[in-house]
């Protein structure tokens, strides 16, 4: 075992900051990372057991005692609730003999459950070592566990295989595409290079002039003008600089960088190379979160491509002055790495927490190196712009909002999936593609945004409107929007909170304790006003986007569905603790014998 | 016109706020010329023999006792205040929160190392004993709480000034030294 972990250790160059990839090929070879490893590891790299340590808890996906030889990640988001996931999760219980968050005795399998794995389209999903197990059901739970006993490889137990490149050799998913409709920008007719041809042609300032003009903004959620950001980059004017490619998607409800990874990750490589191009910089990483590691070998086979294509590589199409190389960094499962500083701490071997800012990643990012990060889909964009030209980008889409969006549509509807549209587009005319009917809310740019009822469905998708990340969930009329789907996304936010500002670390289990008091009929007027008076505090006492936002499901639920709550409270009274007597002592009385008198 | 009457109880806390109390020194002479106190440790009276104007509660609920306790309060008084940490946030004792309550039962009866002579197991279970909630609540999640008095313990000067501005009802004077804490 210590070989082993020193070879590792070893062929990352003994280097610190590469932490994460060492802890994920640890856990590939040993399983789980001991204690003692720990404790070597901190060793080798010259570090304390703490900083290996505080790494290593911090992901989802790290493991510090063995979690099975099956290790099955349930996922727990809303959609995989409505989907079926209860009967699923219970399934797996049943036929496995253990319950979720702990191992079989004989240490065969492990159940655990983690938050969204961009399966929405497909759900429910889990993910079994690492291989994306889609549209459970508990008859084909006892197929997986029946395999698990007799020791089937985990490869073996996936029977068809998704739609293209799901299929190829490399990939070998059952992950479905879903892609419902193409448009004009994305999902649109693409040779490799012709973007970085052009771009090539042109002065760096030219490119970044040219994507400014196209109006290009961020697609991750933010909507950051991005030839700013890359001007910022290029301004501070520093030896060394990198570009990120987010692609972490981890807001419940988008997967569309899932699609783009699957079926153009030319697209997003050459978007990468041409944003190098114009901010100066040499190397490029790609951020994969881990749920995505079934792509990984065959992402890393395109870059093996582009770079005997010329596209990537020292000289890139043999011209004297432009190399270009990327590397692909694995996360270990948290949503908060989709937040850019974090990401970038991340990257960096430690734990995902984000960082105060200024100073901004364009100035002091990675290792310190001016860095941008851009979203998959900007650089997918950036390079159709460069090939069609800007002004052929802003003809499309609305007034503040130039060119296409991919919006993930999932929940009730029947064609979930990925839709190409123009930005502008009326959330009506989304659920019109998507065939939903018996609409009671759209949850739209995910938790963390904003859920609208019918008043608002000629509401558009745009900055100037309802911006998103791409998240569309669709609620029907059945769905309790309170007790299911508002306490779901509580409950995300609770786990995923890196747990640095307290207000964020705090209160959405404070909001969610109100929440449960109030659907428990102990409810009162005061509880409306506090969750809205507490909700909005969030926005100002915490650091990052997800703190910020975190209040964000009770917050729009309560501004556009308000009459839900009023029929909840209770109007005799003006006070109620909820505090139940009887309940609170039956666990004490019970374990010392007596009977309660109350 | 008679004098408001004053309350105070100590449930899951340490005293330390009722010692706090009596930190004002002399001005518990002026105190005793503005109010009249009915239950409280200060007076050794133990039941309430009337109506009250203020109840001042120290310390959470550990126990159905403290429940009744505070209950009993907010029925007897006008205006209930949290006083200090403990009645506020649950305090020291809400350290075992996190904690199931049967572990901390058998952490204190049976595993701890202090425990010596219970060679019979035997848990505590009589029926005049309080019995354990499964986790220390503060005050105003069991009933309605009108003021808080912040501090571990609040200082003499805040008990002081909440005190006269709720009996003269004036606005309460909040100096920076009286609520900052570190």
């Amino acid at each position: 075992m210590r070989n082993t972990v020193q070879k590792i250790v070893q062929k990352a160059g003994n280097d610190r900051g590469r932490l994460m990839d060492i802890l994920l090929e640890i856990q590939a070879e040993l399983g789980y990372v001991s204690g003692e490893v720990t404790d070597q590891l901190a060793e080798e790299l010259g570090i304390s057991r703490v900083d290996v340590e505080q790494t290593l808890s911090f992901y989802h996906f790290f493991r510090q005692e063995p979690r099975g030889e099956y290790t099955v990640y349930l996922n727990n988001s809303l959609v995989a609730n409505m989907m079926g996931r209860v009967e699923v999760a219970a399934a797996f219980e049943k036929e496995a003999g253990c319950k979720f968050g702990s191992v079989t005795e004989d240490g065969r399998i492990g159940l655990f459950e983690t938050a969204d794995i961009g399966m929405n389209d497909q759900e429910p999903a889990a993910l079994i070592n690492g291989k994306v197990f889609t549209n459970l059901t508990p008859l084909v739970v006892r197929e997986l566990v029946s395999g698990m006993r007799n020791g089937k490889k985990v490869e073996d137990m996936i029977r068809n295989y998704g739609d293209g490149k799901n299929g190829s050799d490399l990939v070998r998913a059952m992950v479905h595409n879903n892609i419902k409709q193409k448009g004009s920008v994305l999902f649109s007719a693409y040779s490799p290079g012709e973007g970085l041809t052009k771009a090539l042609q042109m002065s760096p300032e030219k490119v970044i002039s040219e994507v400014k003009d196209s109006y290009l903004r961020g697609r991750g959620g933010a909507g950051f003008p991005t030839g700013l950001k890359w001007e910022f980059c290029r301004r501070a004017n520093k030896e060394v600089s990198y570009v990120f490619c987010n692609a972490d998607e981890g807001e419940p409800g988008t997967f569309k960088e899932r699609v783009l990874l699957t079926e153009y990750p030319h697209l997003i490589f050459e978007g990468m190379a041409i944003s190098g191009y114009a901010i100066g910089a040499k190397h490029g990483v790609l951020y994969l979160r881990n749920e995505y590691d079934y792509l990984k070998a065959y992402l890393e086979s395109v870059l093996e491509e582009m770079h005997e294509k010329k596209l990537l590589g020292d000289r890139i199409l043999d011209t004297e002055e432009f190399g270009f190389d990327i590397r692909i960094q694995m996360g270990a499962g948290a949503y908060v790495c989709g937040e850019e500083s974090a990401l970038l701490e991340s990257s960096e071997g430690k734990r995902g927490e984000p960082r105060n800012r200024p100073p901004f990643p364009v100035e002091k990012g990675y290792m310190d190196h001016p860095t941008i990060i851009n979203n998959a889909e900007t650089l997918c964009n950036v390079v159709k712009i460069l090939k069609n030209g800007s002004e052929w980008y802003t003809m499309l889409g609305s007034q503040e909002s130039a060119g296409t969006k991919l919006i993930s549509v999932s929940g009730d509807c029947k064609y979930p999936g990925v839709y190409e549209v123009e930005w502008g587009i009326r959330v009506k005319d989304i659920l019109d593609l998507a065939g939903a009917s018996n609409i009671q809310a759209v949850q739209v740019g995910g938790p963390s945004a904003e859920c609208i009822g019918p008043a608002d469905f000629n509401r558009t998708i745009s900055f100037e409107d309802l911006p998103t990340g791409g998240s569309f969930i669709i609620i029907g009329n059945k769905r309790d929007l309170i007790g299911d789907v508002v306490t779901n996304f509580l409950d995300f936010f609770i786990e995923e909170s890196c747990g640095s500002c307290t207000v964020c670390r705090t209160m959405p289990t404070i909001l969610k304790n109100k929440i449960a008091k109030i659907l428990t009929g102990h409810g009162v007027q005061q509880d409306l006003e506090d969750l809205q008076d507490w909700g909005s505090k969030m926005k100002m006492a915490n650091r990052c986007g997800l703190g910020q936002t975190a209040a964000n499901p009770v917050l729009s639920t309560l501004k556009n569905f308000r009459e839900k709550y009023e029929g909840l409270i209770r109007k005799d009274v003006d006070f109620d603790s909820g505090f139940d007597l009887a309940s609170a002592v039956v666990d004490s009385c019970e374990h010392v014998g007596r009977t309660p008198n109350l | 016109m008679s004098k408001p009457v004053v309350a105070t109880t100590s449930l899951a806390g340490c005293f330390g706020c009722h010692m706090s109390l009596l930190d004002i020194d002399e001005r518990i002479l002026d105190l005793i010329e503005l109010v009249e106190f009915n239950k409280s440790p200060i007076d050794d009276i133990k039941v309430f023999t009337k109506q009250c104007d203020i109840g001042l509660i120290e310390g959470g609920c550990c126990n159905s006792e403290n429940v009744e306790v505070l209950r009993a309060f907010r029925k007897q008084c006008k205006i209930l205040v949290s006083l200090g940490e403990c009645a506020i946030m649950g305090g020291l004792p809400a350290l075992r929160n996190g904690i199931p309550i049967k572990e901390c039962i058998d952490e204190a009866y049976l595993n701890g190392p202090t425990v010596s002579e219970n060679t019979e197991k035997i848990l505590p279970n009589d029926d005049e004993l309080p019995m354990l909630l499964d986790k220390v609540y503060p005050c105003h999640e069991v009933v309605k709480i009108d003021y808080y008095l912040p501090g571990c313990p609040p200082r003499a000067d805040l008990i002081w000034n909440a005190l006269i501005a709720l009996v003269t009802g004036d606005e309460m004077e909040l100096p920076y030294e009286v609520v900052k804490f570190d």
